[in-house]
């Protein structure tokens, strides 16, 4: 054993490199390494012995518990109705889809992309990334799949020319041992009016802007509309990272809700706030007219009618309906930027109404002391006459525009607008005793304005007596849309207060069209709303009972649109 | 010259040992993996089993003094290979560790680096002349095993480069490593291990903190064991039957098919089943350690001694993490748990035992 064969030799060749035999050297340490080895097996033995016999019954009891799990059953929310009850917002159960790759073939892609709307190369993209994989592994499809896609699914699964699919949900359960029924919540009942809303749609469909109907008697929101809008349905899980992002950055800024959060110049709009304060402080009495010869000075500095040649002698009636500048500069002026700002308090401007919907905001009712607080400078004469017109300082909301004027034409009584039905009668927010005689010079001055020689006889709904009042108005910031570089931000917003009827009205209802130069194009989206509310009425009266409705027959209320 | 080295020569009771251990393992994979994406896994052990047993045999035909002759060739092939895992390798779980070779294999340049350090060890330590070790050879031994477990700790697994260590302490303490030396790598050691806790990733931080205390976290990092624990404590002392294991069978058990293959057979096999592995463990040790005794040269010797430590710490990390006695790596039990390279890699390394069985005979 100890003979060294000579080509093992050190200076033997390279590839039998130089090696000793005497191995008995290390049979001392071979041993302790075999001691080693048994205290290493007696340790391992006794991390077993210690769970699987000392504390078998602890750890059995762990398992069983690991079996019997209770899971909570996530309760169905309630659904949300209009006042009709018509559903607007459902539940739908949702599924994810699992394509088996086993039976996949090359000519299944394009028709399972075209059922589950996705684009073809995505899916090919999907399955290419899986080539490389286990023909076992599955491949996750989509998480959750509309009623159609599920239809879709459904009506092929199992079929010759195509691949399994496996819907499944997320939970992977044995057997069940006993199911405590969830409560579902209750429905939501909204004052909303999903005809007005439907109408209200349409009609701002490609445009920027809002529409408020509210019904002044009780407060109701009876259509809410804002556009440009999103899809709420992208938000239900989690919303992709781009499609935020595309929203958030969007110019023209959907995810803003203008019918609460816009803070606008109101225009002309205002002036039958302005009629009020006027005829109720007494400052103008019916006898009161101006000659309007297209402008006037005012304070050093000329202000404009809006016609330049002029409107002649002016009565509040005329200056009401053809929305005459000059008439309202002098009331301005009579009356003061204090009073102004107490008879604007109390149609409701410059506060938030209190409406059952977050992010309201509260526009800008201008006073001295209002200056004061926030600019520490005192109030110039010259800014009533803005002011006076419903330009300045002065801005407001869609919302508080219609509670105002909606409070106006009830009388002097101002609900507080809410979109949540409740079937108790509401206390009014703010009541006023108007004289009568001055609300209906105000509502006549306001008839006028759609039916007889006013600025927005394209209004006018035969066999209604609508009232109504046009603005046009510049937007209070558009700094940023300037940035944009865009013309069109230059134009001015269009405004329509409209309500009806004349007397105890039902129906008020504010359009407000960005950029859209003139108020008589808001006013055909009023007209539009409150010819809706009248017409469904008047079906109701006749059949006295509930028609189809213009929403279900385009086929908009369901949860799956 | 032909007879010594016929198939008749190999080491029959360790082949059968490897064997029990294998279809043991196999019968386990199948159980764990009834009814989940892995389910054609048994039959895939079954393929690479055999594989394991082709490469083994293949590794007794070259004399492993030439092999030994080969060590520069096959240490540079190994450094190249693990600097190109990262460049190439397909991001698994946060590591870059395998290599695509297309077709679904792939292969783990790590694994067969085993082999390589065992011959490396063993040829550096042969050509020594003394039987005491110099300062200069420890360093430069030190040095050699350094770099590659540098690369795989990178890739990052800390788990495999670690169990380079073992080759190289085996072959220290048999070299003649002074136990002045040895003292003061360990006191350099418990010096640097503060300083090393810097470099360790936060998941390798999270284990070793989940080690010491499992129960810190336990529906995220200290989950694994938990639930391992569980149903190791739940098999009991007969086991809860084949496929019969809830820990295993609803997926309580964390990867039951690799890393925590022992789990699922103490829970399903009981303690009594856990006893019959750990005794045929044993036995496949020390079948080896019989080898390493019975070698013809010290390269032979330090050939088995590698390969028998380098399984016994697979075995202690492995089956010890199972029962919360050892950190979790995810170091695969031989022979039993699923995957090829780690099977390719022991057989080979069985082969390099039989190998050096084959010419103990020297005259």
């Amino acid at each position: 054993m100890k003979h060294i064969p000579a080509e093992r030799q050190p200076d033997a060749s390279i590839s039998r490199p130089l090696l000793r035999d005497d191995t008995k050297f290390a049979a001392g340490k071979i041993a302790a390494f075999q001691y080693v080895a048994v205290g290493v097996f007696v340790y391992l033995a006794l991390g077993y012995w210690d769970l699987q016999v000392r504390n078998e019954e602890f750890y059995y009891g762990k398992a069983l518990q690991n079996q019997i799990k209770s899971l909570p059953i996530p309760a169905p929310r309630g659904r949300i109705v209009d006042r009709d009850g018509r559903v607007i917002v459902d539940n739908h159960s949702s599924y994810r889809l699992i394509l088996s790759r086993d039976t996949l073939r090359e000519e299944h892609l394009r028709p399972i992309a075209l059922g589950l709307n996705m684009e073809p190369s995505d899916l090919e993209a999907k399955v290419r990334r899986f080539r490389r994989q286990p023909s076992y592994l599955t491949i996750p499809l989509k998480e959750e799949l509309t009623a159609d896609e599920l239809t879709f699914v459904e009506a092929h699964k199992g079929g010759d020319n195509f691949p399994e699919m496996e819907l499944i949900s997320s939970m992977n359960t044995r057997d069940v041992l006993g199911i405590k029924a969830a409560q579902p919540g209750k429905d939501l009942k909204l004052t909303i009016d999903l005809d007005l809303q439907v109408v209200g749609e349409l009609a701002m469909q490609g445009r920027r802007g809002a529409v408020v109907a509210l019904d002044p008697r009780t407060g109701e929101v009876l259509a809410l509309v804002s556009t440009p809008a999103y899809d709420p349905n992208h938000f239900v899980g989690r919303i992709d990272t781009r499609e935020w992002s595309a929203l958030r950055d969007d110019p023209y800024k959907p995810l803003f809700n203008r019918a609460l959060q816009a803070q606008l110049s109101p225009g002309s709009t205002f002036k039958p706030i302005m009629a009020l304060a006027a005829l109720e402080s007494g400052a103008i009495d019916e006898n009161f007219t101006v000659n309007c010869p297209g402008g006037a000075n005012w304070y050093g500095r000329w202000f404009s009618c809006h016609k330049k040649s002029g409107h002649g002698a002016v009565s509040l009636k005329t200056a009401i309906a053809q929305s005459c500048d000059v008439f309202f500069y002098a009331v301005g002026n009579k009356l003061g930027i204090d009073k102004i700002a107490e008879y604007g308090g109390m149609a409701g401007l410059g506060r938030k109404t209190g409406i059952d919907l977050p992010g309201e905001k509260d526009g800008v009712l201008p006073s001295s002391k209002w200056k004061i607080r926030t600019q520490r400078e005192k109030w110039y004469a010259g800014e009533t006459i803005s002011v006076a017109v419903g330009q300045g300082a002065l801005t407001v909301t869609p919302l508080q525009l219609a509670h105002a004027i909606g409070g106006i034409a009830a009388g002097g009584v101002w609900m507080r607008p809410h979109v949540v039905r409740d079937e108790k009668a509401a206390e009014p927010l703010r009541k006023a005793n108007l004289d009568a005689e001055n609300v209906s010079k105000i509502t006549y001055g306001m008839y006028a304005v759609v039916n007889e020689w006013g600025t927005a006889a394209a209004a006018r709904i035969p066999g209604v007596e609508m009232c109504g009042k046009t603005g046009t108005a510049q937007l209070a910031s558009n700094d940023l849309l300037k940035s944009k570089n865009m013309g069109e931000a230059f134009k001015d917003n269009a405004w329509f207060v409209g309500f009806a009827p004349r007397q105890s009205a039902e129906i008020v209802v504010v359009a407000l069209f960005e950029n859209g130069e003139h108020g008589n194009l808001a006013a055909p989206i009023v007209r539009d709303v409150i010819k809706a509310y009248f017409d469904k009425k008047a079906r109701l009266n006749k059949l006295q009972q509930p028609a189809p409705s213009l929403a279900s027959n385009l086929g908009l209320s369901g949860p799956d649109r | 010259m032909a007879g010594y080295r016929s198939i008749r020569g190999l080491d029959w009771p360790l082949l059968a040992i490897a064997l029990i251990l294998c279809a043991l393992g196999i019968l386990q994979i199948y159980s764990a993996t009834l009814d989940t994406a892995w389910r054609a896994a048994w039959w895939k052990q079954s393929v690479y089993l055999c594989v394991g047993l082709l490469a083994m045999w293949i590794m007794t035909q070259v004399d492993y003094h030439t092999l030994l002759g080969q060590v520069p060739i096959l240490y540079g092939v190994s450094l190249v290979l693990l600097v190109i895992t990262p460049l190439v390798g397909r991001l698994v779980w946060g590591s870059k560790r395998w290599i695509p070779l297309g077709y679904g294999f792939k292969f783990q340049p790590s694994e067969f680096v085993k082999l390589v350090i065992v011959l490396l060890v063993a040829r550096y330590l042969t050509e020594l002349k003394s039987d005491r070790l110099e300062i200069r050879d420890l360093l430069k031994l030190g040095a050699l095993v350094g770099v590659p477990f540098a690369l795989v700790y990178a890739q990052p697994d800390l788990g495999t480069s670690l169990t380079y260590m073992p080759i190289l302490l085996i072959g220290l303490f048999l070299g003649g490593m002074r136990w002045q030396h040895a003292v003061a790598v360990l006191a350099l050691v418990a010096v640097l291990m503060p300083v090393g806790w810097f470099f360790l990733k936060d998941y390798q931080k999270a284990r070793l903190e989940t080690f010491i205390d499992p129960m810190k976290d336990p529906t995220g990092k200290g989950y694994q064991v938990i639930q391992s624990k569980i149903a190791v404590g739940a098999g009991g002392v007969w086991g809860r039957g084949v496929t019969h294991g809830s820990q295993t069978q609803l997926r309580f058990l964390p990867v039951a098919h690799t890393d925590f293959l022992v789990s699922a057979l103490a829970e399903e096999h009981g303690f009594v089943g856990i006893l019959v592995v750990l005794g045929l463990y044993f036995l496949l040790l020390m079948q080896i350690v019989q080898n390493a005794q019975a070698a013809p040269d010290r390269a032979g010797m330090f050939i088995c001694m590698g390969v028998c430590s380098l399984l016994l710490f697979h075995l202690l990390i492995n089956a010890g993490m199972a029962v919360g006695r050892m950190p979790v790596t995810g170091i695969p039990l031989p022979l039993m748990s699923y995957g090829g390279s780690s099977m390719l890699s022991v057989f080979m390394m069985l082969g390099l035992v039989n190998n050096v069985r084959l010419r103990r005979f020297v005259s």
